[in-house]
Order: structure tokens, then C-alpha cells, then sequence
């Protein structure tokens, strides 16, 4: 008896074994498969002295499509307005803004439920001269209350930030004011939870122009913000005009030598700062645009929410040169974008 | 007799096929296009991605994937220590409930250092992987398969021979002795089962719940225990004391050889994920550990006469030898799912061998003051030096 069960055991230990050392030999052959077939996956990136590049991209994979939102177009596009004379002889300037709910693409591939002032983020750029009188027709097409709160002189009743003054779904407002202080100032809605509203889309950049115009320039807009796809109260992405490396992957165009007038806003919510800076050239840097002279000559500037400036730059060589947060922890997620600078026209760069 | 038979067996697979159709039927129905948007909602979908195993080659992550949520889950992004970093997705990034995928990183990863990988879907969830120390995961070659049979042997073959050592002493020993020895086998057993299964319900955290991992810590436990207890029944059909005796051995051998191939997994894949350091400690320990184990193989067969020395090698290679073959599956293609299985079968193993040694003898003579002694005096061996093992 002994010894049967005894065989018995040796038998079923013997089967068991080879059986475990067969899926033990296809596990071998199937890992052996996968780690070869990952070399030479990929085109090699080979750098000085033939390195290879590949381990070192900091980067998004893919693009992300501009049918939704063009962060080119951003870059210089005001919203259109129409105007009227005043029986004082002042100009009448009336824009229409709207409130809607859409889906946006913040890195190739992901998307989040946006609030949006006329389906983009960052809402339309708004631009009036200093004296104008501004008529804002604004709708809340959006399913909660909204609201759109400037900064610069208004009325008590013209604030759009008490909870009485928050406009319900389906309900219209219409905002008027006058175009003052001369600067670079921002609207944003300020219903609550208002880091919810912001952190949502709802800003965007509001330009007054002085009375005499600025040098001519290549005028930008660019606004500093971040998204928290995943709701935890931090940002996963970084960005200047939305989309995370947009600019890196489409390098804006600019020429050697030529005036660069960049009017930066920084709206990021969660974190206290921001910051924008630019490589191998130096800028003046007008806080808020209020004043006519540069309050600063640097090369990066840091912007606590809400806070804003122009920049006047111009790049004295060719090629392609980053901007980015200095905060490189926002660079290293999607807050980084090149400028490339072409030769001026005369070609003697 | 035989056509009445058939008869009945064709109207009851008729009968048997009514409830599947009607089954079949309705969950066709129910992904039709009429039953479309019956039980839809506008909430978001439910997105839940677990990584199984992270495999490190220099300057290169590997994560093999699998969408265990109940909706099509999208890849869209991956971060490395908080950036946005080059990846592929392979074979695709859009993963399908229950799908895998291996996501392959280029990145300039540093040996012995935390990294943590996170994984952005197309709605903007993320899903952490912490690898907690960096190190490059082992291949299948000649070195490290002999390294890691050295793994096994120190821990497992080695400190179970060492244990059958005991045997011509042990020998020695009355039958007061010998029923002291039985019961400090059935303590150190017991504590290894306990020690297992709560091991194994700690470990069931760490497998996708969509394996339901404590039924399968269970089916391993119990269907373990069933067949175990059904072969000894159908091996039993008579035989003395002595014959006993030597099927026990091989049984408690058994049961130990599948337990130390769970142990040997477990020590296999945490070296290699780089969540276990082995110094001499913990291989002593372990040695300690797995010596007692010898003890308990050789009592039953301590009152067989002759040389055994050819038995005693046999029980050692079934108890010990697993333990290499554990840390082989454990290293190269480490899964929690077998993990979790093998520490289920390897306690209900043990647990057969227990409720056998205690079966084959009148309660009265367990409860005495020595044997209750020796168990207690086996399970505290094993707890002191489990201790020098520590969360191994």
C-alpha cells in the first residue's frame, strides 16, 4: 500500500513537473519574445557623439486637431465687434459673448468638458480703445449660472461678482462700461465655486489700447493656463494658449530683429505662480500695460494668478529658441512652446 | 433499459437547452438596438486600468496593462516623474474591457531610485504605477537562471534537508517523544497556513478585483483540500499504522513542496521588482524558517524500520525542490494571479495534512499537556524565526 501511493505520488509529482517546466520553457520563449521585439522599435534620434537620443523626449505624443479651437489663430484673433457714435461723439463698442459647455482637447488625445466663453478656452481676446464705451451683450446658454466680471473701472451694478449678479441658465445680461485704464486686464467668470468656473475655461484676455497707439509690432496673445483632467485639485496639464506643446510641435514664426509685442496672462488655478521665460534674447517688461515705459529688462517674469504684462522683445539671432515656464515642473507638462526666427526680409541675418 | 435511458436523455437536454435559449435571448435582446439606451445614463464612463508588471531595461519601462473596467479605456498620455514622456502602446492604445496592452517607455531611469509612472486616458483620469526601486529586471539566461536556482536552494532545498537531518535522532526518540514531535509538526503547519492565507488576502489587494482575487485565494485553498482529502480516502482502503505513516510523509511533503513554490514566487518576483533586498539575514532567516520544516516531513515514518536515506531524499526534493522553480516563475513571469493561487493550494495542502494527523488519533491525546505543548512550542518556532523574515 505504501509503496502504490507512494508511486502514485511520484507519478503525479513527475507529470507535474514537466508540465510545469513546459509552461515554464513557453513563458521563457513568449518573454524572450517580447523584450527583442521592442529594439529597434523605433527610429533611433542620435545626437553629439552619436547618442542615442531616444530615452531623453519630454514630450506628448501625437497632435491635437485644430477644427475644435486654433491656438494660432489665438495668437492674434479679437472678437469682432460692431460700433455706433454716441450723441457725445464717443464710439459705442458692442461685443456678444455666450456661455457654452463644450469638449475640449488639452493634449493629443485627451479631452475635458470645458465651460466656454463662445466655445473656446481661452475665451475670445476683447479689444477697445481707452474712452471707448464697451456693451457687452452677453447669454448663458451653459446649465448653471455664469457671469463675466472685468477688471478695470465699472459700476457696483456692472461687477458681475455678487452672487445676485450671477446670470441663470438661458438668462442674458447685458454689461456697459467704459474702456479704462489703458492695459492688458482680464475678464473671467466669478460664479461660484469660482476656482471650479476659472479652472473650467471661463477667462479670457481684455485689451485697452491708449489713445495713441503702441510702436507697430507683431502683437501676440498668449495666456498662461493649466487643466486638472482628473479633478484632484492639482494640474496634470500645463499650458500657454490651452493645448499642451502646441507651440513646440508648431513653432510660431517670427523674424530676426523685428518687434515682438506679447501680451501674457497668467490664469493658472491651483498653483500660486506662473512664470514666462523666453531664451537668448532679453525683453521690456510693462506690468500690466498701464504705463508707457518698461518697468523691467529680464528675461523671465513671474505672474501670481490674475496677474499680467506685455512684453516687448525682439530675437537678434536665427533659429529656434524656447519659451517656457521657469517653473519646470509646468515645462516639463506642456508649458513650453519655441519660437523660430527666420532671417529678416532683407536677408542679412 | 438502455433505450429508455437515451429516451429521457434527449427530452432532458431539451428541457436542459429552454433556459439557455430564453438566456441567450435576452442578452441579445439586451444589445439590440431596441434595448439601446434602456439602462444608459450621461454619466461619464467608468475607466479602470491596472498594471500587472513592470519589466526595466536600461534607459526603457515596460508596463504590461489591462483595462479592468467595464468600459473601452483610452491611453492618451503618459508622465514619468510628473512629465509628459515618448511612449508606444502596443497593440493599441483604445483597450477593450479585460484587454492587455504593454505600454514601452525610452527614459532615463536611475538604478535604486523610485519612479513613478503615471497613464492619462483620453477623459483626463490618471492611474499611478509606482515603481519603488529601479532596477533592471533580469532576462532569462544561463546566469540568472542558475542565480536564481541558487535563490531556491538556499532558501528552500537546502535548509529542508538540513531539517531531515534530524532524523536518526529524532529516531531515538519514546512514543511520548514521538507524539510530542507529531503535535510540534501540527504547529509549525499551522502557522504556515495562517501566515499564507493572510498573506494571500493582502496580496489579493494588489490583483485587478475584477479577478475577484479572494475567491480565487479560496478555490485554490479549498479545491486543494477537497482533492487531497479524496485521494488519501480513496488510498485508505485498509493498511496498519506503518503504511500511514509513510503516505502522511509524502502528503505533509506535498503540501510543503506547493507552499514553498508560492514562497519562492513571492521571493522571486520581489527581488526582481526590487521590493526585497536579500542580505544574509534574510536568507538565514529563511533557512530557519524552512529547517523546521524538515521536522515535520520526517516524523511520521521516524517508527519505520531501515535505512531510508533514498525516502528521505525523495521527501526533500518534493518539499524543498518547488521552492526554485517558485523563484524561476516568480522572477521571469511573475503574475499575482498564480501567486495568489499557489498560496491557496499550498494552505489547503497543509491544512489536509493537519486535519489528518489530528484525525488518526483520539482528541483526548492531542489535548494532553505535552502534546498541546508541542504545538504551541512549533507555531512559536515558526513566528520567531518568521520574525528574521519579516514582511517576506
Amino acid at each position: 500500500m505504501s509503496t502504490k501511493f507512494a508511486e502514485r505520488a511520484r507519478r503525479t509529482l513527475g507529470v507535474g513537473m514537466a508540465v510545469l517546466g513546459i509552461g515554464l520553457l513557453a513563458a521563457a520563449v513568449g518573454f524572450a519574445a517580447t523584450t527583442s521585439g521592442q529594439a529597434g522599435h523605433e527610429a533611433m534620434l542620435v545626437g553629439l557623439g552619436g547618442l542615442d537620443l531616444t530615452p531623453y523626449r519630454n514630450t506628448t505624443v501625437g497632435d491635437v486637431g485644430t477644427d475644435r479651437f486654433d491656438p494660432d489663430a489665438y495668437l492674434t484673433d479679437t472678437l469682432d465687434s460692431r460700433t455706433e457714435l454716441l450723441e457725445d461723439g464717443r464710439v459705442l463698442r458692442i461685443f456678444e459673448v455666450e456661455v457654452v459647455n463644450k469638449e475640449i482637447e488639452i493634449a493629443p488625445g485627451v479631452y475635458f468638458p470645458a465651460w466656454t466663453y463662445n466655445g473656446q478656452v481661452p475665451g475670445p481676446t476683447l479689444r477697445a480703445r481707452e474712452g471707448e464705451r464697451i456693451r457687452i451683450l452677453f447669454t448663458n446658454v451653459g446649465d448653471r449660472p455664469h457671469s463675466m466680471h472685468f477688471h478695470g473701472y465699472h459700476s457696483f451694478e456692472m461687477d458681475g461678482a455678487m452672487l445676485h449678479q450671477q446670470v441663470p441658465p438661458g438668462g442674458t445680461f447685458v454689461y456697459e462700461f467704459e474702456a479704462d485704464p489703458v492695459g492688458m486686464h482680464l475678464y473671467h467668470c466669478h460664479a461660484t465655486p469660482i476656482s471650479q468656473h476659472i479652472h473650467n475655461g471661463l477667462y479670457g484676455l481684455w485689451i485697452v489700447d491708449p489713445k495713441e497707439d503702441r510702436p507697430p509690432a507683431r502683437e501676440l496673445f498668449m495666456m498662461m493656463n493649466g487643466f486638472d483632467p482628473n479633478f484632484d485639485e492639482e494640474n496634470e496639464i500645463y499650458s500657454i494658449n490651452t493645448v499642451a506643446y502646441h507651440y513646440k510641435r508648431h513653432p510660431i514664426e517670427v523674424r530676426q530683429n523685428e518687434l515682438i509685442r506679447i501680451y501674457v496672462a497668467n490664469i493658472t488655478e491651483f498653483d500660486p505662480i506662473n512664470s514666462f521665460h523666453v531664451h537668448a534674447t532679453f525683453f521690456d517688461y510693462y506690468p500690466t500695460g498701464t504705463q508707457l515705459e518698461p518697468r523691467d529688462f529680464t528675461d523671465t517674469i513671474i505672474q501670481g494668478q490674475g496677474e499680467r504684462g506685455i512684453i516687448e522683445v525682439r530675437f537678434p539671432h536665427t533659429g529656434d529658441f524656447m519659451f517656457h515656464a521657469h517653473k519646470t515642473e509646468f515645462a516639463e507638462r506642456g508649458w513650453m512652446g519655441l519660437f523660430r526666427v527666420l532671417p529678416d526680409e532683407d536677408g542679412d541675418g | 433499459m438502455a433505450e429508455q435511458r437515451s429516451g429521457i436523455g434527449a427530452g432532458a437536454a431539451l428541457l436542459a437547452a429552454i433556459p439557455l435559449v430564453l438566456l441567450i435571448g435576452l442578452v441579445a435582446w439586451l444589445f439590440s438596438d431596441g434595448a439601446q439606451g434602456l439602462f444608459a445614463t450621461d454619466l461619464p464612463p467608468v475607466e479602470k486600468i491596472d498594471v500587472m508588471r513592470h519589466v526595466l531595461a536600461p534607459d526603457l519601462i515596460h508596463l504590461d496593462i489591462v483595462n479592468s473596467g467595464p468600459d473601452p479605456t483610452t491611453v492618451a498620455q503618459v508622465m514619468v516623474r510628473g512629465a509628459f514622456w515618448f511612449h508606444e502602446v502596443t497593440p493599441a492604445r483604445e483597450m477593450q474591457p479585460l484587454q492587455t496592452a504593454r505600454v514601452t517607455i525610452p527614459f532615463p531611469w536611475n538604478e535604486g531610485e523610485p519612479v513613478e509612472v503615471v497613464l492619462l486616458t483620453s477623459t483626463g483620469l490618471t492611474f499611478d504605477h509606482e515603481i519603488e526601486v529601479a532596477t533592471v529586471t533580469p532576462g532569462i539566461t544561463a546566469a540568472s537562471l542558475s542565480r536564481f536556482a541558487l535563490l531556491g536552494l538556499f532558501v528552500g532545498v537546502i535548509p529542508v534537508a538540513l531539517g531531515l537531518t534530524w532524523f536518526p535522532f529524532l529516531r531515538r526518540l519514546g512514543t511520548r517523544g514521538l507524539g510530542f514531535l507529531i503535535h510540534l509538526t501540527v504547529g509549525l503547519l499551522a502557522f504556515l497556513v495562517v501566515d499564507a492565507m493572510f498573506e494571500g488576502f493582502e496580496a489579493a489587494h494588489e490583483l485587478p478585483s475584477i479577478y475577484h482575487p479572494q475567491a480565487l485565494l479560496i478555490l485554490g485553498f479549498a479545491g486543494a483540500w477537497a482533492m487531497l482529502t479524496g485521494l488519501q480516502l480513496r488510498g485508505s482502503g485498509g493498511g496498519g499504522g506503518t503504511t500511514n505513516g509513510v503516505r502522511m510523509a509524502w502528503l505533509i511533503a506535498l503540501g510543503i513542496g506547493i507552499h514553498n513554490l508560492g514562497e519562492g514566487l513571492a521571493i522571486g518576483s520581489a527581488y526582481v521588482l526590487g521590493e526585497l533586498t536579500l542580505g544574509a539575514l534574510l536568507v538565514a532567516g529563511f533557512a530557519l524558517h524552512n529547517a523546521t520544516e524538515g521536522i515535520a516531513i520526517v516524523s511520521p515514518i521516524l517508527s519505520q524500520p531501515g535505512n531510508q536515506l533514498s525516502r528521505l531524499i525523495g521527501l526533500g526534493a518534493l518539499a524543498g525542490g518547488p521552492t526554485i522553480l517558485g523563484c524561476w516563475i516568480g522572477a521571469f513571469t511573475y503574475s499575482q494571479f498564480w501567486a495568489l493561487l499557489f498560496l491557496g493550494i499550498g494552505s489547503g495542502a497543509i491544512v489536509q495534512v493537519v486535519t489528518s494527523i489530528l484525525g488518526s488519533r483520539p482528541l483526548r491525546s492531542s489535548l494532553s499537556p505535552l502534546n498541546l505543548a508541542g504545538m504551541l512550542t512549533g507555531y512559536l518556532v515558526m513566528y520567531a524565526t518568521g520574525l528574521l523574515v519579516g514582511a517576506a
